[in-house]
C-alpha cells in the first residue's frame, strides 16, 4: 500500500512539477507584462502544489530523502507526468493551449481527490482546487480571446489544439498503482472524467470558434515514464546543480 | 501666457514642493518638470523589467524547490514594479508603447548593472545583496519624491523590496558557511559583481549632471558619491560576517572620516557598458524586442476579440 | 493598425478595509482580462476582497484648486490617472 500510495502522489505531483517548470521559463519574455506576471503566478501555484505533495510523499518513504531528492535526483523513466506538461512553449497560443487541456483536467480532478480516504491528499485538493480555478478560467479566456481575436491568432491556436490534442486521452489513463488507490477509496477513478473533460472542452473550442480535432490516435506513456524527447533536457536544467554539487544545503 | 506668468507659476510650483505637498498629475508643471521625470520614472521602469532576465536565466535551475519558488516571486514582483512604474510614468502624458520604443531603439536607457551575465547560482545571492541593496538605497529617499504617483509606487516598491534584499543575503550566506565549493561561488560572484555594484549608484558628482535640479524637485537626496559611500559602509560589515572578502585591496577603515576608503573605481568599463559594450547589451535588447514583437499578434488578437464582445453586447442591448 | 490595450484603473477593497482605494493602473484588453491582470498583480500579498477596474478613458476628474485651472476648462476628461490615494499610516519604508 506505501508504495503505491507514494507512486500516486507522485504521478499527481508529477504534472504540476513539470508544467510548473515549463511556465518558469517563459519569466520576462510574455506578450504583455501582465501575462508575465499572471503566467508566474500559476507556475508558483504549481509548485507550491509539488512541495505539499513532495513532502506528504517523503514523510510516507520514511526514510532520510526531502522534496528536492524526489524533485531532482529522479533518473528520467522514474518520472510520472503526462506527456502533455512536457509540449515545449512553442508559441503564447501553445503555452495556453497546454494550460487550458490540462486545467480543465485538473479542475475536475482536484474536485474528486477532495472526497479522498487520505486526510493530506483531501486536505490538499481542498486547497488548491481554487487556485486551479483561477487557472482555468485563466487559460480558457485566452482560448477564446486567439480562438475568436484575427484570423492570425485563430489559426495559430488551431494549430496548437490539433498538435497538442493527441495527448488529452493519457490523461485518463491508469497505471497499476492508480488503480489500486482508487480501489483503496484514496485515488480518483479518472476514466469516470473522461466524457464530462471532452464535452466541456468542446463547448469552449466551438465558443472559441475553434474546430475539435478529429483524431482519434493518442499518445500515452508518460505516466509509466516513457516520455517524449523534450522532457531529457527539461530534466538537465532542474536537475543540473544537485547533481553538478551533489548533497549540498541551498 | 507671458513670460511672467510662467515665472510665477514656477516660484509657487517650488514653494508646493518646499512645503512638502505633492505634485498630482493634473497640477500645472514646469515642462522641464514633467521630462525628467518622464525620463527618470521610464527609465526606472525598464530598469526592473530588464532586471528580470538575468535572475529569470536561473529559474529553471534553482537547486531546490524552495528556492525556485523565492526565485520566481522575486522576478515577478520586478514584473509588478515595472507596471507600478510605467502607470506612474503615464500620468505624465506618455503611453507604455512610447515608452517601450524608446527603450528598444536604445533612446531611453536602463540600469547598465542588468548588462551583466549571471554565471552562476551564486550570482543569484551576489544580486539581491549587492544590486537590491544599492537600489533600495536610491529608492527609499524617492518615497518622500515631490511627484504623487511617483512617491506611491515607491513606497509599494520598498515594502516589497526588503524581501529580495534578504533573499540573496541569506543565499550568500548559506552558501559562504557551506562546503568549499559552494564557499568558492559565492565567493566568485562577490567579485563580479562588487564593481559592477558601485557603479550603479552612478557616475561621480563631477560628472553627474542634473543633481542640483533633482535635489530641489526631491528626485535625489543624496549626490552619488554619498549613496556609493553609505553602501560600502553598510556592505563591507555585512560580507564580513559572513566571511566574505571584498575584491578591493585598498579597502580600508578610515577612523577620521567614519568610513571605509576603497580603490580607483573602472569609470571606462562604465561609460562603455552604458554606452552599449557591456557583455549582455544585445542580448537583453533582443530578448525585450523579441518577447514585444512575438506578442504582438497576442495583443491584437485580445482587442479585436474585446472588440466583438463589444459590438455583442450592444447588440444583444439593442 | 497597431491596437494598443487601453488603461484601466484599479481599486481593490481588502479585507479589513472599508472602502476601494486606487491601487493603480494596467492595461489589458476587456474588463475580464483587467480584473484578471488587477488580482494577479496588485492582490498577490494581501487577500483583495473586491477589486474594481474602470477604463481610464472613463473616469471624470475634478481639477485641483491652483493656478492649473488657467489652462484647463472645468469639466475634463481625465487623460492621465485620477489619484485618490492615501498613504497608509502604517508605511515602513524598508
Amino acid at each position: 500500500m506505501k508504495n503505491n500510495l507514494y507512486s500516486y502522489i507522485l504521478g499527481i505531483a508529477d504534472n504540476s512539477l513539470i508544467l510548473g517548470q515549463r511556465l518558469g521559463q517563459l519569466c520576462g519574455h510574455g506578450p504583455s507584462l501582465e501575462t508575465d506576471i499572471a503566467c508566474t503566478n500559476i507556475s508558483l501555484d504549481l509548485f507550491g502544489q509539488v512541495r505539499s505533495y513532495f513532502q506528504y510523499a517523503a514523510k510516507i518513504a520514511g526514510d532520510q530523502r526531502t522534496e528536492d531528492d524526489i524533485a531532482m535526483l529522479r533518473m528520467e523513466r522514474d518520472y510520472k507526468n503526462v506527456l502533455l506538461v512536457e509540449q515545449p512553449n512553442t508559441n503564447f497560443a501553445f503555452t495556453i493551449g497546454r494550460q487550458f487541456l490540462f486545467d480543465v483536467y485538473h479542475q475536475a480532478f482536484l474536485t474528486e481527490l477532495q472526497n479522498s480516504n487520505d486526510f493530506t491528499l483531501s486536505t490538499i485538493a481542498k486547497k488548491c482546487v481554487k487556485e486551479v480555478s483561477y487557472h482555468l478560467r485563466f487559460s480558457s479566456d485566452w482560448v477564446k480571446r486567439l480562438g475568436n481575436g484575427t484570423s492570425v491568432s485563430n489559426k495559430k491556436m488551431q494549430e496548437a489544439i490539433d498538435d497538442l490534442w493527441t495527448y488529452t486521452d493519457e490523461l485518463f489513463y491508469q497505471t497499476k498503482a492508480d488503480k489500486e488507490m482508487v480501489f483503496e477509496g484514496v485515488g480518483v477513478d479518472v476514466t469516470n472524467l473522461k466524457s464530462n473533460y471532452y464535452s466541456r472542452i468542446n463547448d469552449i473550442l466551438l465558443e472559441a470558434t475553434l474546430e475539435i480535432p478529429e483524431s482519434q490516435w493518442f499518445q500515452t506513456g508518460g505516466k509509466e515514464g516513457i516520455h517524449s524527447e523534450h522532457l531529457g533536457y527539461l530534466l538537465s536544467d532542474l536537475q543540473y546543480m544537485q547533481r553538478t554539487y551533489p548533497n549540498m544545503e541551498w | 501666457m507671458s513670460e511672467e506668468q510662467i515665472k510665477n507659476l514656477e516660484v509657487q510650483f517650488n514653494a508646493r514642493i518646499e512645503r512638502d505637498e505633492k505634485i498630482e498629475p493634473k497640477d500645472w508643471m514646469p515642462e522641464k518638470y514633467r521630462k525628467t521625470h518622464i525620463r527618470q520614472m521610464s527609465q526606472h521602469a525598464h530598469s526592473e523589467i530588464v532586471g528580470m532576465l538575468p535572475e529569470g536565466n536561473w529559474i529553471s535551475r534553482a537547486p531546490s524547490l524552495r528556492r525556485k519558488v523565492a526565485l520566481l516571486a522575486k522576478v515577478q514582483d520586478e514584473a509588478g514594479h515595472g507596471l507600478y512604474l510605467y502607470s506612474a510614468t503615464e500620468t505624465l502624458g506618455i503611453s507604455r508603447e512610447e515608452m517601450y520604443e524608446q527603450l528598444h531603439t536604445g533612446k531611453a536607457k536602463y540600469s547598465s548593472i542588468f548588462n551583466y551575465p549571471t554565471l552562476t547560482w551564486a550570482d543569484m545571492g551576489a544580486i539581491g545583496w549587492l544590486v537590491d541593496g544599492a537600489a533600495i538605497i536610491n529608492q527609499v529617499p524617492l518615497c518622500n519624491t515631490s511627484y504623487g504617483p511617483y512617491a506611491r509606487a515607491m513606497i509599494r516598491v520598498c515594502k516589497e523590496e526588503s524581501f529580495h534584499q534578504r533573499q540573496g543575503f541569506e543565499i550568500m550566506m548559506k552558501l559562504a558557511k557551506g562546503t568549499s565549493e559552494q564557499k568558492d561561488l559565492a565567493q566568485d560572484a562577490l567579485n563580479r559583481w562588487w564593481w559592477p555594484s558601485l557603479m550603479m549608484l552612478g557616475p561621480k558628482d563631477e560628472e553627474s549632471v542634473h543633481t542640483e535640479q533633482s535635489m530641489k524637485w526631491k528626485l535625489k537626496r543624496k549626490s552619488n558619491d554619498d549613496l556609493r559611500q553609505q553602501f560600502i559602509d553598510q556592505t563591507v560589515p555585512q560580507a564580513d560576517l559572513i566571511g566574505l572578502t571584498i575584491p578591493d585591496p585598498e579597502l580600508k577603515w578610515n577612523k577620521e572620516r567614519g568610513s571605509y576608503d576603497f580603490g580607483p573605481i573602472n569609470w571606462d568599463e562604465f561609460w562603455q557598458v552604458v554606452k552599449g559594450h557591456g557583455p549582455c547589451n544585445k542580448e537583453r535588447m533582443k530578448a525585450r524586442v523579441g518577447a514585444w514583437k512575438e506578442g504582438e499578434w497576442v495583443r491584437d488578437a485580445a482587442m479585436a476579440y474585446a472588440e466583438k464582445q463589444a459590438t455583442k453586447n450592444l447588440n444583444k442591448a439593442v | 493598425m497597431k491596437k494598443n490595450w487601453p488603461l484601466w484603473e484599479v481599486f481593490v477593497r481588502s479585507k479589513n478595509g472599508l472602502e476601494h482605494r486606487h491601487f493603480g493602473s494596467l492595461h489589458a484588453a476587456d474588463a475580464e482580462m483587467a480584473l484578471e491582470n488587477a488580482r494577479d498583480v496588485y492582490t498577490r500579498r494581501n487577500e483583495g476582497v473586491s477589486i474594481w477596474v474602470v477604463e481610464s478613458k472613463n473616469i471624470a476628474a475634478s481639477n485641483p484648486l491652483n493656478n492649473g485651472e488657467l489652462f484647463e476648462p472645468a469639466q475634463d476628461k481625465v487623460y492621465r490617472h485620477p489619484t485618490f490615494y492615501d498613504l497608509p499610516d502604517d508605511i515602513k519604508h524598508m
